[in-house]
């Protein structure tokens, strides 16, 4: 028995060492290239995009009309729109990563995209820890509740009403800063938190204002009580902080892109169905140039 | 009859990325499950034995993933081994070293918890029959650990491939994002295929699963 045991144990930690050492063996190789290239720096620089051939850049994949994949399985949308033409002025193929709104700025962070396209809202707080070039849309919040139920100011919830938000979104930020008393319902994806107001989980969703006004009028029976909700913000693309060579370039691209009316023609061919062209020149911004400024 | 908007699937090449998005969560869970078992195994014999010092490592490997959620564990080898060693893993084997990990930590408590559960008198009447050790392990004690083992691990290998839903947090486009995909793609044209398209995903789910489970009534009976 003894032996048995002790022969056994003996197999067991030769097989696990070995396995271990095999695995530590495999996973050396790149670290001592990351290593190697400087510790800190994650990203890559425009000359390493240029050279690899592919650029990866971060987009939704089930947010439409921005960043969403059609039933061919290819991305689509405003976003997607415009990662295609930074494909095409680099002289690189696009690789499109799906990102969820939680962890934007994590893929930025570890450099395991170059840039991220995603519907992202310049702020403050992300421009601490990622860089953002010039802005090519404009936002605000907005509030969508269920015609039976119009919110239309938010100071007169209840105590039991919940609203919903998707986590990591301008609007869990606006409203965890300016409204702490309100309950917030979080969750994790676009397609959840749309389940999650359509069951009745919540008695309003807020969210960008694009989002809410498209929302209502695809969806019978939803009304944006609050259309805009704080300030006017704008979304850019964001690339890994420090990665000056890359952010150069995209905002010489988006200045020059804005001599060809280019993001009135990504609206035309990507958001006309879903918003009409009322709100294109609100909404669009050309060559990185805000109205309201 | 109720619109389902199951019309949806059948559109394009989505039917085929569906269950390419199965694939995907079957590839993963398949080899975290083919790692882990014969790991769990011997871990968990390991952990069954005498060696204190063994037994506390393995109680503090144990613990630390079960008390951490996936989606931690996920995001920790994810993202966390390119900032501490910038290691550039990708999503899929981020996924299969977390489902590993947490697949041989479950499965060697399981066995732990089968092989102590065996009576010690199972082992005394085997000495009275005069069997050898190799004898009584062979005969007696090994089968009836397997017999325990089996439901309990038929549990273990369905729940990795549920919890593979996680994935899609860090980049892995599995079932569930595709399905997720799908409705958004579809949101103006077929507004309520979000129940139609849950409805496939959770057939699918059960298409996985419910095999294994039939193989572990079968192995059951077998060895009764």
């Amino acid at each position: 028995m003894k032996y048995l045991k002790k022969l056994f144990a003996l197999t067991t930690t030769l097989a696990l060492v070995s396995a271990l050492t095999a695995c530590g063996g495999g996973e050396a190789a790149p670290a001592e290239e990351g290593d190697a290239a400087s510790a800190d720096v994650v990203y890559r620089t425009l000359d390493e995009i240029k050279e690899s051939g592919t650029i990866n850049i971060g987009v939704f994949s089930d947010k439409n009309p921005f960043g969403y994949v059609d039933e061919n399985g290819e991305y689509q949308g405003y976003d997607v729109y415009f990662a295609n033409r930074i494909g095409e002025d680099l002289g690189v193929d696009v690789n499109f990563v799906s990102t969820e709104a939680a962890n934007r700025i994590e893929y930025l962070q570890t450099g395991k995209v170059d840039v991220i396209l995603a519907n992202f809202t310049v702020t403050a707080e992300r421009a601490e820890e990622v860089d953002f070039a010039l802005p090519y849309m404009n936002v605000a919040l907005g509030v969508v509740s269920p015609e039976s139920n119009v919110i239309t100011s938010l100071d007169d919830l209840s105590s039991e009403d919940e609203i919903i938000v998707i986590s990591g979104t301008t609007a869990e930020t606006y409203l965890t800063e300016n409204y702490p008393d309100i309950k917030l319902q979080k969750y994790d994806s676009y397609a959840t938190a749309k389940n999650a107001l359509e069951n009745g989980n919540g008695v309003a969703w807020a969210n960008d204002n694009t989002e809410v006004i498209a929302f209502a009028l695809q969806n019978e029976g939803y009304e944006v009580g609050i259309p805009t909700l704080g300030s006017q913000d704008t979304i850019a693309p964001a690339v890994s902080k420090g990665n000056s060579s890359l952010l150069d370039w995209l905002n010489d691209e988006i200045v020059a892109l804005g001599e060809e009316q280019f993001f009135h023609a990504d609206y035309e061919a990507t958001l006309v169905d879903t918003y009409g062209l009322d709100y294109e020149d609100s909404l669009v911004v050309e060559g990185g140039v805000t109205g309201n400024e | 009859m109720l619109d389902l908007g199951l019309d949806v699937l059948l559109k394009g090449k989505n039917l085929s990325r569906i269950l390419g998005g199965l694939g995907v969560a079957m590839k993963i869970s398949m080899i975290s499950v083919l790692i882990s078992i014969p790991l769990g195994i011997l871990l968990g014999v390991l952990m069954a034995g005498k060696n204190p010092v063994t037994k506390a490592i393995m109680r503090v490997y144990l613990d630390i993933i079960r008390i951490m959620p996936q989606l931690v564990l996920l995001f920790l080898v994810y993202f966390g081994t390119t900032r501490a060693f910038g290691w550039d893993l990708s999503g899929e084997t981020a996924s299969v070293i977390v489902f590993t990990l947490w697949g041989t930590a479950e499965m060697s408590d399981l066995v732990r918890g089968a092989i102590i559960s065996i009576p010690v008198h199972q082992y005394e009447s085997g000495a009275a029959l005069g069997l050898s050790k190799t004898q009584t392990y062979l005969y007696i004690i090994i089968p009836q650990t397997i017999r325990r083992l089996i439901p309990l691990s038929i549990n273990l290998i369905t729940r990795m491939i549920k919890t593979t839903s996680l994935i899609l947090m860090i980049g892995v486009v599995e079932v569930l994002k595709v399905a997720q995909q799908i409705i958004e793609a579809n949101r103006m044209a077929s507004p309520n295929a979000a129940f139609g398209i849950y409805l496939t995903v959770f057939f699918l789910y059960f298409i996985a699963c419910w095999p294994i489970s039939l193989l572990a009534k079968y192995l059951e009976r077998k060895w009764r």
